[in-house]
């Protein structure tokens, strides 16, 4: 773990954002800061708009109109290999080749540090050696991707995302399709990257009481707007979450961590 | 800014093995500033093939109609054999058997691009149409025109580069993504197909029986133009494929990582899929379409290489050995009658895309 760098993490923030693909922008002159060096989750029904601000943070998606910035640099103008130095992003259903072992998929994380004639250097060796150990994947580094368990490879991910060495990391949905357990498994160990060396973590998360958990920023979204963001203790109350997903619940305090904990109705279908 | 510190290195031999995939190497200068990734088998692999398709070629150049020792061949390299031999080997053998490598090579190379680029095993320039456009111009050239070598030749680049880029402009759209080339391609295949039937119905039988013997791929009476069409090709077009095998490595990790990574995603991958296309439309323009060889030799190398590297270099020594060896087996394995190389490529490569597919559809994948 002491080998992974130690930064001050980016700022990121937007300025009156549109974004969209063909037809109606799906996010209208949307103005957000996040907080550097701390852990932002981004919740919201199906269809809210939070892959497609996560892409257009990430500039896989680029503004139809506004602006992105970073450290106050607009993405848009940077250079795509250097922002690439700056700037992760993990997507949601990533794709690996066949038969590609860790270590590979893990090593591919050094492109943007590396040319055609420098194409492995000491930087790189240590920076994938230290992503395997942060991730526990040093054991597996010789194995094939497409046998890891769902939670092995999700951390194979994770480590291609650190081998680039970023102070800042998006995370588009790291924990679908991972059992409870699983799930608990990535966020403690993007939780660790956030506290330990001081990145600044986005992800998309499904699962409002583990983003209530994990947040120290929490965007709630809803067709596209902010619906409320601030710190989940602060913003998430029934009223947000029946706004914000259509569902009737009581908020409590969770006895573990007292963050907010969000019960649904029983029989809240019948009665939205 | 960047503000990330240098790394604390300990020195390498504290903790256990290098975080590089195993059996590759680093070959490094200092001097020049210089590192570059080897993978081991797969040099090993290159060097194999290209060593059994040299030994291939010695074959070709001993064996036919007139069968002569290994010995009789080499002198002909050291000046001292007869004035015949000499012309049997330099003027008749020697093109056929080199355009027969460059050839194989060049479908290799293309192949395995389209096949990383799609990211999927069935692609080749034969599916997707570009050998299907070389066809067609080809065909237009021998009916229309008089059908010279440099007709057919210009007429088959023509007809590929163009179908590549019509390709490229109909899968277009915010972008080319994989399985919508391969849609379009299917279509385009199928379109120029009826299209050189149709001119093939429409003119005289000996007309039509020329671009028949075209259309099958044949490496009949190849002469040094040949050779030179195809092997300037390669020499320009390999380095270029091989440069970008970097992008390809990160095309291959799906297009948002690759962006994420740095990599310029539509315009490598436009670059990507040119070099295919002349690639291919070389092999086309010297040899007509040879079947099934851009299919089979990157999927023989990936098989053997357990997919860890994208392997250009041992596909193109492996294409080469797979015409080299159809065109000498449809040389001589069959009496007095000289096949077509295509047809053998074909009969020896429908068996194995068989074998492909009902082997992917019990595994299940797509």
């Amino acid at each position: 773990m002491s080998t992974q760098p130690h930064t001050t993490g980016g700022r990121i923030a937007t300025s009156d954002l549109t974004l969209g693909y063909d037809g109606s922008p799906i996010i209208s002159e949307l103005s957000l800061e996040l907080p550097p060096a701390r852990i932002t989750c981004i919740v919201g029904a199906n269809g809210c708009g939070k892959s497609t601000l996560l892409r257009g943070l990430g500039r896989l998606l680029r503004p139809r109109d506004g602006s992105v910035t970073l450290d106050g640099e607009e993405i848009a103008r940077m250079p795509t290999g250097k922002l690439a130095t700056r700037l992760g992003l993990l997507p949601q259903q990533p794709l690996a080749p066949d038969g590609i072992t860790v270590s590979d998929l893990v090593g591919r994380g050094r492109h943007p540090h590396q040319r055609w004639f420098r194409q492995w250097s000491r930087a790189d060796e240590a920076a994938v050696r230290s992503a395997l150990d942060a991730t526990g994947l040093t054991g597996l580094s010789d194995a094939a991707v497409d046998e890891l368990s769902g939670g092995q490879r999700q951390r194979a991910w994770i480590a291609l995302a650190l081998a680039q060495q970023t102070e800042t990391m998006l995370l588009d949905e790291p924990t679908t399709f991972l059992d409870l357990a699983h799930q608990i498994e990535v966020l403690d160990l993007l939780a660790e990257l956030n506290s330990e060396h001081g990145r600044t973590v986005v992800l998309v998360l499904h699962d409002l009481n583990l983003a209530c958990r994990y947040a120290d920023h929490l965007i709630a979204m809803r067709d596209g707007a902010v619906a409320a963001t601030g710190e989940p203790a602060e913003i998430v109350t029934a009223d947000l979450v029946r706004e914000v997903f259509g569902l009737p619940c009581e908020v409590m305090d969770d006895p573990l961590t007292h963050t907010p904990l969000v019960l649904p109705r029983p029989g809240a279908r019948k009665r939205r | 800014m960047s503000t990330l510190p240098g790394e604390p290195h300990s020195s390498p031999s504290t903790s256990g093995g290098t975080p590089l995939p195993r059996g590759t190497h680093v070959l490094r200068s200092h001097r020049l500033g210089v590192a570059v990734r080897v993978y081991r088998p797969a040099l090993v692999l290159g060097c194999v093939l290209g060593g059994l398709a040299f030994a291939a070629t010695v074959a070709s150049l001993a064996l036919g109609d007139f069968t002569m020792t290994v010995t009789d061949v080499l002198s002909v390299f050291t000046g001292r054999s007869s004035p015949m031999l000499a012309h049997v080997v330099v003027d008749m053998r020697l093109p056929r058997a080199l355009t027969a490598a460059g050839v194989g090579a060049a479908l290799a190379i293309s192949g395995m691009i389209l096949q990383r680029l799609a990211h999927n095993p069935l692609v080749s320039p034969d599916i997707i149409g570009i050998n299907a456009g070389a066809t067609t111009a080809a065909v237009c050239a021998i009916v229309a025109l008089t059908g010279s070598t440099r007709q057919v030749t210009g007429a088959a680049l023509a007809g590929a580069v163009g179908t590549a880029l019509l390709l490229y402009l109909l899968a277009y759209r915010r972008g080319v993504a994989g399985y919508r080339l391969v849609l379009v391609g299917i279509g385009l295949t199928a379109m120029l197909t009826s299209v050189t039937s149709y001119l093939i119905t429409r003119t005289d039988l000996n007309t039509a029986a020329r671009a028949m013997i075209w259309l099958t791929g044949s490496l009949a009476n190849r002469s040094w133009d040949h050779v030179g069409i195809i092997w300037l090709g390669l020499a320009v077009l390999a380095p270029i494929a091989l440069a970008l095998t970097r992008q390809l490595r990160l095309l291959q990790l799906g297009d948002d990582t690759a962006a994420a990574l740095g990599g310029r995603v539509q315009l490598a991958r436009a670059a990507l899929l040119f070099t295919a296309a002349a690639t291919a439309a070389g092999a086309t323009a010297v040899a007509g379409p040879v079947a099934f060889v851009a299919l089979v030799a990157p999927q023989i190398v990936r098989r053997l290489l357990r997919e860890r590297a994208v392997a250009l270099l041992p596909a193109a020594a492996c294409g080469a050995l797979l015409v080299l060896g159809a065109d000498l087996l449809a040389r001589t394995a069959f009496g007095g009658t000289e096949l077509p190389v295509g047809v053998l490529t074909g009969v020896l490569g429908a068996p194995y895309l068989l074998y492909l597919l009902t082997r992917m559809n019990r595994i299940g994948q797509a």
